[in-house]
């Protein structure tokens, strides 16, 4: 493998764990929210976190370019009163691939909290915690393996993220080019084939391995609980 | 401490009204299934929001309407033992039973630390066990455990023993009954069984079609319940020990009565719950039967089932309240009528040691 070859993978693994990691807090939320709350817009809110899912992700891209290029009002305030810059930077990678994997996340971990059985809470309740000490103590721990394989889900498709990403990041090597722009780029150029199948059966690989972890750790964290149902 | 309950709550097809304050030990709110019991206990709990109405526990308002308020369910301070017992299946028994240490005041409510309650409730083999692995009956002694170690002013209770097996039901009765006489927390218990109200209640509260009907002493309104096992409530104490014919002969007010050995001592207080359907009654003394306890009384009210079949006859035997429950045939046969003087043939009684 070519050193540019490693510096993408690299740069795929942690341009993935940033956003999955960055969006999980939002993503319980949110899910949270959706699964158990009762408010005005719900339904507009369900359709925003779903958006990025259906639209094609280069306008998912484009969008983002909108709202956070340098010289937008908001990439301009983030720039200059945080120091957090976005455009053409790894973190602009993390969160095209956040938004992009956002909705699975939130879907997957919404349904995990809808399985809790709501009179466990109930029964919380009637001990003395407070509705977030429910969440934290019986709805989240009950609702773990749907988090974990939203987490895996979120994870997956940001290593995969290729749309949104090179529109609002393009592809630069070393700091936007994530294992999918790498492969695109090989696949362009003469003599590359070589170079985009040696990433391809990497990204393969990466993919069962997450997808065996979540199904490992899910099974661990479920089998106290399937007795119970 | 004093249970004001004055609440309505309209929901499709059903109507609750109920009006009652309850006295300490354990007030038995008891009705058929549809009465409106279980809603009633959930508004008192905070699981539900009545339409109208008032709850005040000690003076402290948890519920008032026309105030606007509402005290949310963890902040009353009301300990609720479910039917389904409800116990976290991802904690163990252990960590169950101190769920509430983190926001759990002890002040002014049950008392109790970890081992006193898991010393009330026998259940010391159970704290490193999973829920899922324990029986019913054990599930709901650390369920109550669990409500108790929240130091609740109020414990409800609903149906704990219905999803139990008669033999699970013995087996966590006696607990109850340390708990009302222990543990000093009143208790509001829901039932639909007769012979578990007359045992364990101090005071009743009879609810019929989402209406309170009666309420007060458990001796006087037990027998004007209209349940499949209706009966009579006898408090008695243990007069002495037959061991030729292993009877334990008990006094009472409407007088001696023998009884298969009770495990009791000499003077230890008995409640005999004696179903109407047990109760035969006789215009002359019986001789030559085998049945024997004849107890001599007068009619005090005589209630015609709804289909016309059947009566229940109010005994009034020196001042204690026996049923028995006849044909129409009979009242005839017999010119059953108020104030006649019979004799109630027992032919068993269901004893429980209060």
């Amino acid at each position: 493998m070519t050193a540019e070859e490693w510096t993408a993978v690299r740069l795929s693994l942690l341009v993935a764990t940033t956003a999955t990691a960055a969006s999980l807090p939002l993503g319980i939320a949110v899910a949270w929210l959706l699964a158990r709350g009762r408010f005005w817009g719900k339904s507009l809110v369900d359709t925003l976190v779903h958006l990025p899912l259906i639209m094609p992700p280069v306008v998912t891209g484009y969008l983002l370019l909108l709202t956070f290029g340098r010289r937008t009002p908001v990439g301009a305030f983030l720039a200059d009163e945080l120091g957090i810059i976005f455009s053409f930077r790894w973190t602009g990678a993390a969160l095209a691939c956040a938004v992009m994997g956002f909705p699975l996340l939130v879907r997957a971990i919404r349904l995990s909290i809808e399985a809790v059985d709501g009179r466990l809470e109930a029964a919380a309740g009637t001990l003395g915690a407070n509705p977030l000490w429910v969440f934290a103590t019986v709805t989240l721990p009950l609702s773990l393996p749907g988090v974990i394989a939203g987490a895996i889900l979120c994870f997956a498709k940001a290593m995969g993220e290729f749309g949104a990403t090179i529109t609002f990041v393009s592809n630069i090597p070393g700091e936007t080019q994530t294992l999918p722009s790498l492969i695109y780029t090989l696949t362009q150029v003469p003599g590359g084939d070589a170079g985009a199948l040696r990433l391809t059966l990497i990204s393969i690989a990466l993919s069962m391995l997450a997808l065996l972890g979540s199904e490992l750790l899910a099974r661990r964290i479920g089998a106290r609980r399937i007795a119970v149902a | 401490m004093s249970l004001e309950v004055d609440v309505d709550h309209v929901r499709e097809h059903f109507r609750l009204t109920a009006r009652f304050s309850s006295a300490p030990g354990l007030t038995a709110l008891f009705g058929r299934s549809g009465s409106g019991k279980s809603t009633l206990v959930d508004i008192i709990g905070g699981l539900l929001r009545p339409t109208r109405g008032r709850i005040s526990v000690d003076g402290q308002v948890l519920v008032d309407t026309e105030r606007g308020m509402f005290v949310p369910k963890h902040r009353r301070r009301v300990g609720y033992v479910f039917q389904d017992s409800r116990l976290f299946p991802h904690l163990s028994v252990r960590n169950n039973l101190l769920y509430s240490r983190w926001f759990a005041r002890p002040d002014g409510g049950a008392a109790g630390d970890l081992a006193s309650v898991v010393k009330l409730l026998d259940i010391g083999a159970l704290l490193d066990r999973e829920p899922r692995s324990l029986s019913g009956g054990e599930k709901q002694r650390v369920a109550i455990g669990r409500a108790l170690l929240a130091h609740p002013r109020l414990l409800l209770m609903d149906e704990p023993l219905a999803s139990l097996d008669e033999a699970r039901r013995a087996e966590i009765l006696p607990y109850i009954e340390r708990l009302r006489d222990d543990a000093g927390v009143p208790i509001v218990y829901v039932s639909h069984s007769a012979a578990e109200v007359a045992r364990l209640a101090t005071t009743v509260v009879i609810l019929t079609d989402g209406k309170v009907t009666a309420v007060g002493p458990v001796l006087d309104i037990l027998p004007l319940a209209d349940a499949g096992d209706a009966g009579g409530v006898l408090d008695a104490t243990v007069a002495r020990h037959d061991e030729a014919f292993q009877l334990t002969v008990l006094a009472s007010a409407a007088g001696e009565l023998q009884v298969p050995r009770l495990a009791a001592p000499v003077g230890a207080p008995v409640r005999a719950y004696i179903r109407a359907r047990d109760v035969m009654i006789s215009l002359r003394p019986p001789e030559e039967i085998s049945a024997l306890n004849v107890l001599a009384g007068r009619i005090a009210s005589i209630t015609p089932s709804p289909n016309g079949a059947q009566a229940d006859v109010r005994l009034d035997c020196n001042g204690a309240t026996l049923m028995a429950r006849v044909t129409a045939k009979s009242v005839q046969r017999l010119a059953l009528a108020p104030g006649r003087p019979v004799f109630a043939v027992i032919k068993s009684v269901s004893f429980e040691r209060s």
